[in-house]
């Protein structure tokens, strides 16, 4: 009822009745094909670059990266971050395999949980689905190994990201993402998807910025160097 | 005193636009442009039955009398190869507006649109058509530039008179927010007399902060604006028209608001 | 929202001399003017892009019916419920029924400017509902009882010590003697203070920068992160949204967000830009369990097919109002309503009609920063020409400058008449002029001019007269 009387007062005023089932048909291909529109030339980067450039623009942002050559370094670099500054050694983490298979015994004194974050948790550890080095920009889609709470409770937040999916463009992460829930008979967007740059801030007061606002207030990327061509030393 | 552009296969026929503001209050700014012009290499001449571009109207949602005005302005213009008036404000109405006056009536678009194509402010038309680089006029001393709102903003007048001027041997000390609005907006100053006068003070604070003793301008409205409240404040600052600094008037005729 | 939108002029007169205001506003604008040119400046695509937003925007707009239904659509598909609103007492009455249906006591919120459209935080107090405003501005703002100045930095027009102020007055179960050393400190109170209410809230409320057609999702950008927690925490998340928001890919949103941000406060990109699509979904670990979107028309699908159709292009980033050399002396609260500065000027009249909001297109100079500006290159001044001219139209115009325009207008036709005016009228002035050291310091008539300035005198002889003399002597 209502919704045809938005609808109908919309094509009045475009002064035309339903769309005919040609033009429909045009407009579902556009959707279907979702063209890319301009992609600034900055990201379009040799591999080793475009991770620099994704580095660099985290840190613009007020995040902090640190490199490690494999998935075993994880736990000791995390012990290091968390003594560096003097933050308490319990962290809750995603239940995503890739995290929870991490060497943790190595390092007994991280008392580590996996699943959802709670409001009492300090330090909370995300896997991360994309990179994008355009503007240091991280992709995180919600969904059973990716809770969304842990990209938002805790005051320190830490997401593991692998080198080999730091992509330049935005777009180049939709893909990714198209790629891999296409096959599915769902809705193509999980619940939730978050493109996280920097911590959380606020320049609310006095319209200066200040750190962590409702959110985290330090965020720290450990990449995993994985893609032998994306190395500093590569090409 | 200019060098004939060597750019003109022949000599245009220009005619002046004056505007209402330099007829009634400035004429020499008037002189100065038809001096400019002919000693470009223009024939120029000045239709009588002009009088106004008709923005006051059209600005107060007076489409009525605008396009009145605007058909008065086509009758008395189109004959000629270029239409050169020396304000910018002026110059976007003729060169953007006047044809969007007649949108219901294809005859007379065409003609506004043809008009409006051979419409331009005095400065830009000097440098950017006839490839002027210098005047003969010298000028020495620091001045700093207000940029007028339609002519930056619609013509794309920024350093067309900063190069003449260069050239004359003025030093240009930009002003802090040269390219913000003074608060002259037409009639916006009188009927929002407090905002106005706020913004024309800023306008002045920064005029006054780069410590040159002149400040220049295309338009006269911007002028009297600035004018009158340097003159109110006691700002011992000039204010001049471009066009007479150009000509090379400013030994004989006294600066806006000035008797000397 | 009462509008207090036809007192302009004073509140403006009274803007222009509250100390504080200038203070905050003096701080603001500069800020402002340098990161979007940084911002700008480093994304040299950045002119092709805003082509592109106005062209994305255009097209969507042209089937917006269909654009809508599709988004519609895909929101049930994924297990959102959509509500269309035709008016703000349909959304008002759609946010009521989903809170009362699921017991809500209190309800978190996140920065929307619907919101203060359909004045829902009201509404809501009236039925027994406790609404919390969560991004810092607005919460700021809820408890001193004010509406936002601004629309991307609400309360943008207060200092440090109205923080203070009105947190050591609200926050009373705190002590009384505690001592705010920095900003940090503020932050760190208002922090804790929230935390406690995302917790206890049942329902978190959302505007939407966006709704994605193609995939049916709402998409919000916030600094603080509160707008996230606001959507997650909940058992119910409402999406209040209008009718334009919707494009019609991701990847046509992502053109849009390149130009948000940039625009708004300089920055590249937002620190958070979620995409929100249905609620939970069986597997997940946290998250909403139902999601609604109020979908409001509230007069914008008459602006379609209407001079003011491209004004539906608007992405709030408030570029318009952050340059506007009108708004940066008054303040946004001048304007009497939600929406100030250049796109207030346009969109206002047209939500609570032009005899209320008919100062605010008239309240500008033309300047035309605005539209150089704007993201998405919306013609504001031309728009608000097209309100004046209907102003004049509907007699709404002063009779005194009514009167004044038509004198005016009759001499500007007839040039003989026109010239004889002229010449008498400039030497009456230059003579008197000269005798007054080339300048009035008052004239009858002119008072508005001479209150805040002299009046320069003319030189005596309009052009047209000493053309002519020139002319005869052959001086020329």
């Amino acid at each position: 009822m209502s919704r045809e009387l938005i609808l109908s007062s919309i094509r009045r005023h475009l002064r035309r009745g339903p769309l005919p089932p040609d033009h429909r048909l045009m407009l579902a291909a556009r959707l279907a094909q979702h063209p890319r529109h301009l992609i600034p030339a900055r990201s379009r980067l040799p591999r080793p670059e475009q991770i620099a450039l994704f580095i660099s623009q985290v840190e613009k942002e007020f995040g902090t990266v640190v490199r490690l050559s494999g998935l075993e370094d994880v736990p000791g670099a995390i012990a290091e971050y968390l003594a560096q500054h003097n933050l308490p050694t319990r962290l809750v983490a995603a239940p995503h395999p890739e995290i929870t298979a991490l060497p943790w015994g190595e390092r007994p004194l991280l008392e580590v949980r996996f699943g959802r974050a709670e409001p009492s948790d300090q330090v909370s550890l995300q896997h991360g689905f994309a990179g994008i080095a355009e503007t240091g920009t991280l992709m995180l889609p919600s969904g059973p190994e990716r809770p969304t709470t842990i990209n938002l409770l805790a005051d320190t937040a830490l997401v593991l990201l692998r080198a080999s999916r730091v992509v330049g463009a935005y777009e180049e992460a939709w893909d990714l993402l198209r790629a891999e829930r296409s096959g599915g008979n769902g809705p193509l967007m999980p619940r939730n998807v978050m493109l996280v740059t920097g911590p959380s801030r606020s320049a609310d007061i006095e319209q200066t910025l200040e750190l962590g606002a409702h959110g985290p207030r330090r965020l720290h990327v450990l990449l995993i160097d994985d893609d032998p061509a994306a190395k500093p030393d590569a090409g | 005193m200019l060098q004939a552009s060597p750019n003109l296969a022949k000599t245009p026929r220009v005619a002046l636009f004056v505007t209402c503001l330099v007829d009634f209050h400035r004429p020499s700014v008037g002189i100065a442009a038809l001096r400019l012009l002919r000693e470009a290499g223009c024939h120029v001449e000045v239709p009588r039955a002009q009088t106004c571009c008709g923005q006051p109207a059209y600005n107060s949602g007076d489409r009525a009398t605008a396009r009145e005005l605007g058909r008065q302005i086509i009758e008395t213009f189109s004959g000629y190869d270029y239409v050169i008036a020396p304000s910018g404000s002026c110059g976007g109405m003729l060169r953007h507006h006047l044809p969007t006056l007649f949108d219901d009536d294809p005859n007379l678009r065409a003609r506004a649109e043809a008009l409006a194509d051979k419409c331009y402010e005095l400065v830009s038309f000097l440098v950017d058509v006839l490839k002027i680089e210098s005047v003969g006029a010298r000028f020495s001393g620091k001045l700093t530039y207000h940029d007028s709102c339609s002519g930056l903003r619609e013509l794309g007048i920024k350093d067309q008179p900063r190069k003449l001027l260069a050239a004359q041997g003025a030093e240009i000390v930009e002003m802090e927010d040269a390219e913000v609005c003074c608060g002259f907006g037409g009639t916006f100053c009188v009927k929002y007399p407090e905002i106005s006068t706020r913004m024309v003070s800023d306008k002045t604070a920064n005029i006054a902060a780069t410590g040159a003793p002149l400040v220049l301008a295309g338009d006269l409205g911007c002028l009297l604006n600035i004018a009158g409240r340097l003159k109110r404040e006691g700002r011992p600052i000039a204010a001049r028209h471009v066009a007479e600094v150009l000509a090379g008037m400013t030994e004989t005729l006294p600066p806006i608001g000035e008797t000397r | 929202m009462l509008p207090t939108s036809p007192a302009f002029k004073e509140n403006a007169a009274r803007a222009l001399q509250e100390e504080r205001l200038q203070k905050a506003l003096a701080r603001t604008k500069p800020q402002f003017h340098t990161k979007r040119a940084k911002a700008v400046a480093a994304l040299p695509e950045f002119e092709q892009i805003r082509d592109i937003g106005r062209d994305i925007k255009n097209h969507t707009l042209q089937f917006l019916d269909h654009y809508l239904e599709t988004w519609a659509e895909n929101v049930e598909r994924a297990g959102g419920h959509v509500h269309w609103c035709p008016t703000a007492e349909d959304a008002r009455a759609a946010v009521l029924a989903i809170c009362q249906r699921v017991g809500a006591r209190i309800v978190t919120k996140g920065k929307s400017m619907i919101s203060e459209e359909i004045a829902l935080n009201d509404y809501l107090e009236r039925h027994g509902i406790t609404p919390v405003e969560t991004d810092l501005g607005e919460y700021i703002l809820q408890l001193r009882h004010e509406p936002p100045s601004h629309i991307i930095g609400p309360a943008f027009h207060l200092n440090r010590e109205d923080w203070e102020e009105s947190f050591r007055k609200s926050h009373t179960d705190l002590p009384p003697d505690r001592v705010f050393r920095e900003r940090r400190d503020i932050l760190t109170e208002a922090r804790t203070k929230l935390r406690e209410r995302f917790l206890a809230a049942d329902v978190g409320i959302t505007g939407a920068n966006f709704l994605i057609a193609e995939t049916g999702t709402s998409v919000i950008v916030t600094n603080e992160g509160n707008g996230d927690l606001t959507q997650t925490l909940p058992r119910v998340h409402i999406v209040l949204a209008s009718i334009e928001k919707v494009v019609p890919t991701l990847e046509d949103a992502t053109n849009m967000l390149r130009l948000l941000a940039r625009s708004a406060t300089g920055q590249d990109f937002s620190v958070y830009t979620t995409f929100s699509t249905g609620p939970r979904r069986p597997e997940d670990p946290d998250g909403p369990e139902e999601y609604h979107v109020i979908l409001l028309d509230n007069g914008r699908s008459s602006m379609l097919g209407s001079p003011f159709q491209d004004m539906l292009r608007c992405i709030r980033c408030a570029a318009c109002m952050n340059h506007c050399p009108v708004y940066n002396v008054v303040g946004g609260h001048a304007y009497g309503w939600v929406y100030p500065g250049p796109m207030g000027a346009v969109l206002t009249p047209t939500l609570i009609g032009i005899d209320q909001a008919g100062h605010l297109p008239n309240a500008s100079t033309f300047c035309g920063r605005c539209e150089s500006v704007c993201p998405v290159r919306i013609p504001l001044p031309r728009m608000m020409r097209h309100w004046r001219e209907r102003e004049f139209e509907r007699h709404l115009t002063p009779s005194f400058a009514r009167t004044n325009l038509r004198l005016w207008g009759f001499f500007a036709r007839h040039p003989g008449l026109y010239r004889l005016a002229t010449r008498a009228g400039a030497a009456l002035l230059g003579w008197l002029g000269k005798r007054r050291g080339g300048r009035f310091t008052a004239l009858p008539l002119a008072g508005a001019w001479t209150r805040g300035r002299d009046f320069p005198a003319p030189e005596g002889e309009t052009f047209f007269a000493r053309y002519q003399r020139l002319e005869r002597s052959h001086a020329l």
